[in-house]
This record gives structure tokens, sequence and C-alpha cells, in this order.
């Protein structure tokens, strides 16, 4: 899915200049928890969140994240802006809920990032499933 | 200009820019297909030189030897004179100002905007006119080299990954060292950042270096948050790369309880950043082969990972 689409299903906006709109995600993540990111998602991963400190911008960038949407209509600070630009990051946003903007972008055919082998372990262990 | 000490970003390019008046010489930027006039020729020659070639102004060339230089404001007065059958030798500017070849650009910068002349010629050190050259040339030239270095970054890589092959040694280890400043938000991941374009230009596997990258920021963020001065040391050889995380600090009373997931003793201020949710140590030790963590109660904490390439 490209940007540009992710733009359309979500009713967003750009914040970052220059941005690449016909950019792939190829899947989406949802998360305020910035370990979480750096645990669960891959190169290529959308990220949905609710926080807009310019730290957002350093974990997509060590977790290969390019384009990041902050939801509920949040607007980051200037210091996240100018370190995404620096970055080459994108930054969009959505005056929708986390639950909203992800429910939208699922349903319209871009998938979960995978979970992580190691996260699964605590399940199979409480479930007793192989 | 004006720079917004915000925007770091366009603070470099700037900077970068001001590097590269400097750096380019003269002869970089010039055109070296001169069109030159003699001064025997008449204004009305001048005039339909100037009109073929498309240009505003030429050196005026006699016996091999540049005598002077002449513009379409030349022209314009002679036109106005009535006197288009005079000759260029009479209407030129005698001795006109030139710039070296190896000058740096900067003194072109300089002497356009001091002296206000549309075009200077550029000669080598015989004195020989080797080129010509006006403030587009500059622009032109600037935007060129721009261009160029935004491509550089991947022929960097190139060559940082043959840097084992080119050293001759038994064996070659790579050693970088970043400082991390403790509870500074702001900052906070700047050494895993520099890490990981290192790791990239050195050819790493983009998979490995996203690895290595998040385990360095998770341990980095460790020290931001816990510590009260700490550092990052990688050595990197052909077969792994070994990044050892330092601080002094409050050290770790329980590593064993610290390695749990979900456990956590960062303040709330850390939480509603996004982090201390007690996944940082899980998460480096997902990433690593190997990894050791030790720990003294009021002198501070020793984490070393081990990524294999």
């Amino acid at each position: 899915m490209k940007l540009r689409d992710v733009l359309e299903i979500i009713e967003g906006k750009v914040i970052t200049k220059n941005t690449d709109l016909d950019l792939e995600v190829s899947m989406g993540c949802g998360a305020d928890l910035m370990s979480d990111v750096l645990a669960f998602t891959h190169e290529g991963t959308l990220l949905m969140t609710g926080l807009t400190n310019p730290q957002v911008v350093r974990t997509a960038e060590m977790a290969g994240i390019h384009a990041i949407v902050f939801v509920r209509g949040k607007v980051p600070p200037p210091e996240t802006i100018a370190l995404a630009e620096e970055k080459g990051i994108a930054l969009l946003a959505s005056k929708y809920t986390m639950f909203e903007t992800c429910g939208r972008l699922y349903k319209a055919g871009l998938p979960s990032c995978g979970l992580f082998e190691a996260s699964l372990k605590s399940w199979r262990e409480f479930f007793g499933e192989v | 200009m004006t720079v917004s000490s915000r925007a770091p970003a366009q603070k470099r390019e700037i900077t970068r820019l001001q590097e590269l008046v400097y750096e380019l010489r003269v002869q970089d930027a010039m055109t070296t297909k001169v069109i030159t006039v003699t001064p025997q020729m008449t204004m009305a020659e001048f005039r339909e030189v100037l009109r073929a070639n498309r240009i505003s102004g030429t050196p005026v060339v006699e016996g091999g030897r540049m005598v002077g230089i002449i513009s379409i404001e030349d022209l314009i007065k002679a036109l106005a004179a009535g006197e288009l059958g005079a000759t260029v030798g009479e209407k030129m500017t005698p001795n006109p100002v030139t710039l070296y070849e190896d000058e740096p650009l900067v003194h072109a910068v300089g002497k356009f905007s001091k002296l206000g002349y549309g075009r200077f010629p550029v000669i080598n050190r015989q004195g020989d006119l080797v080129g010509i050259i006006v403030q587009g040339d500059i622009v032109r030239a600037l935007l060129r080299r721009l261009e160029i270095e935004y491509h550089e970054e991947e022929v960097r890589r190139y060559r940082a990954s043959h840097i084992f092959e080119d050293i001759l040694a038994d064996q070659v280890t790579l050693r970088f060292r970043y400082n991390v400043v403790a509870r500074d938000f702001v900052r906070a991941g700047d050494a895993s950042s520099r890490l990981k374009t290192t790791l990239s230009r050195l050819g790493i596997d983009p998979r490995t270096v996203r690895r290595v990258a998040i385990a360095a920021y998770e341990a980095e963020m460790n020290i931001v948050i816990y510590a009260d001065s700490g550092e990052l040391i990688v050595e990197v050889d052909p077969t792994r790369v070994h990044l050892l995380a330092i601080d002094r600090g409050p050290g770790i009373p329980d590593i064993e309880k610290a390695m749990e997931p979900g456990f956590s003793t960062a303040p709330d201020w850390v939480r509603e950043m996004g982090f201390g949710a007690g996944m940082g140590l899980p998460n480096i030790k997902n990433c690593a082969d190997e990894m050791r963590l030790e720990s003294t109660v009021g002198v501070g904490t020793r984490l070393e990972v081990v990524i294999y390439l």
C-alpha cells in the first residue's frame, strides 16, 4: 500500500516536507510503547502512535520504519518534525482514534506486523498450546 | 541569511553550500568554450556575435593575447551614440579583471558582488585565456555538486565496505566510541543513530545492522534514563559486532528480575515517553547472539552484546 492510499483511507494530512507519497508500506503496527515497536515491527512497517516526542522518530529510524501516523488529531512538536525531515521519515496525521485509524487500514488490506517469537512463548506457556 | 536554530537539517545544508564555494575552484564552474572577438571587428559585427551565440559579452583577443572585454552594455551605448561602425577596440574595457582557474570559487563570488560585473575571463597561471564565468555558472556548479553528493552516500558505503580487504593485517578490528549524556531525552538515540549509519556504510547486512541498532538504542536509552553518564563502545571485525554499554550510576540490584519482560523501575516521566515498560533488556537479549550483564549497586552497569555477522 502506498502512502497516498493510506492518506485517503484515514482521511489524513501530511506533516513533513518533501514526503514521498509513492512510498510503499507493507504492514502496520499500532503502539504507544516504543520497546514494543522495536520488538515487533519489521523493515517497511507503518507505525500508528499517539506519542509525538522525538524518540518516536528515533525508534522508527532504528527499526527501519519509514512512515509514522499520529492518531487522535495529535500534532508533533517542531523538534520531532525537524528530526523526521533530517532522517527522511514521513510523518502523517489522522484525526481518528488509534482503533479507527488501524481499523480503516486493516479493512483496506494492510496486514498487521507479525508477532515476535519471544512474545508467543508466554502465550503458549499460559494456554498450553504448541 | 537567517537560520532557525530549530532546523538542524537546513542549517547543515547551508553550511555545506558555504563549504562548497571554498572547495570548488573557478575551473569547476567556468565555461571553457569561450567565444572571442578581435579589436578590429566593428560594433555591428560584435552585435551579430552576441545574437548568434546568445551571450551578453566576450573577451577581446588579439594575437592569442587577451586585450580587453566587451559587453552588451558597450553595444547599447554605441547604438545610442550611432557608432555601430566603431571598432571593438575603441569601445572595449581594456585590461579586464580576471580570475585564475585554480582560485576557490568563493573569490569569484566576492568579485561579482564587489565589482558588479556580469562576467570575468578566466586565465591560467601562464596568463592564457582558458574560460569565462558568469554568475549563473556558480549556481549551476553548486547544484551539480550537491546532486553528486546526494549519491555519494552509496560510494561512501562502497568504499567503507572494502576496508577489511584494504587493511593488510592478520586481524583487523574497528573500534567506535560514543558518549551518552544522561537524562538528555532530545539527544537520546543520537549515538545509536550514528552507529547505525556507520555499520551500514561498512556494508553489513541490513537485518544485522537493524539488530545491532535496536540493541544499542535500548542500551543507550537505559543509560539516558537511569545512569549519571555512560558510553557505547563498539568493535567490529569481519566475524562479529561487539557492543559494550558502560555506565556510572545506581546499578541494578537484581539482574535476574531486571531481565524479566515487564519488570521496570522507570519513573512516570519515562513511561510517558513510551519507554520504561520493562522490555528494554528482553529486547536486547532477543537481538543478541550473546549477552552479558554485570552490575554493581552504587557503581554502575556493564552490558556486553555480541552479534555475529
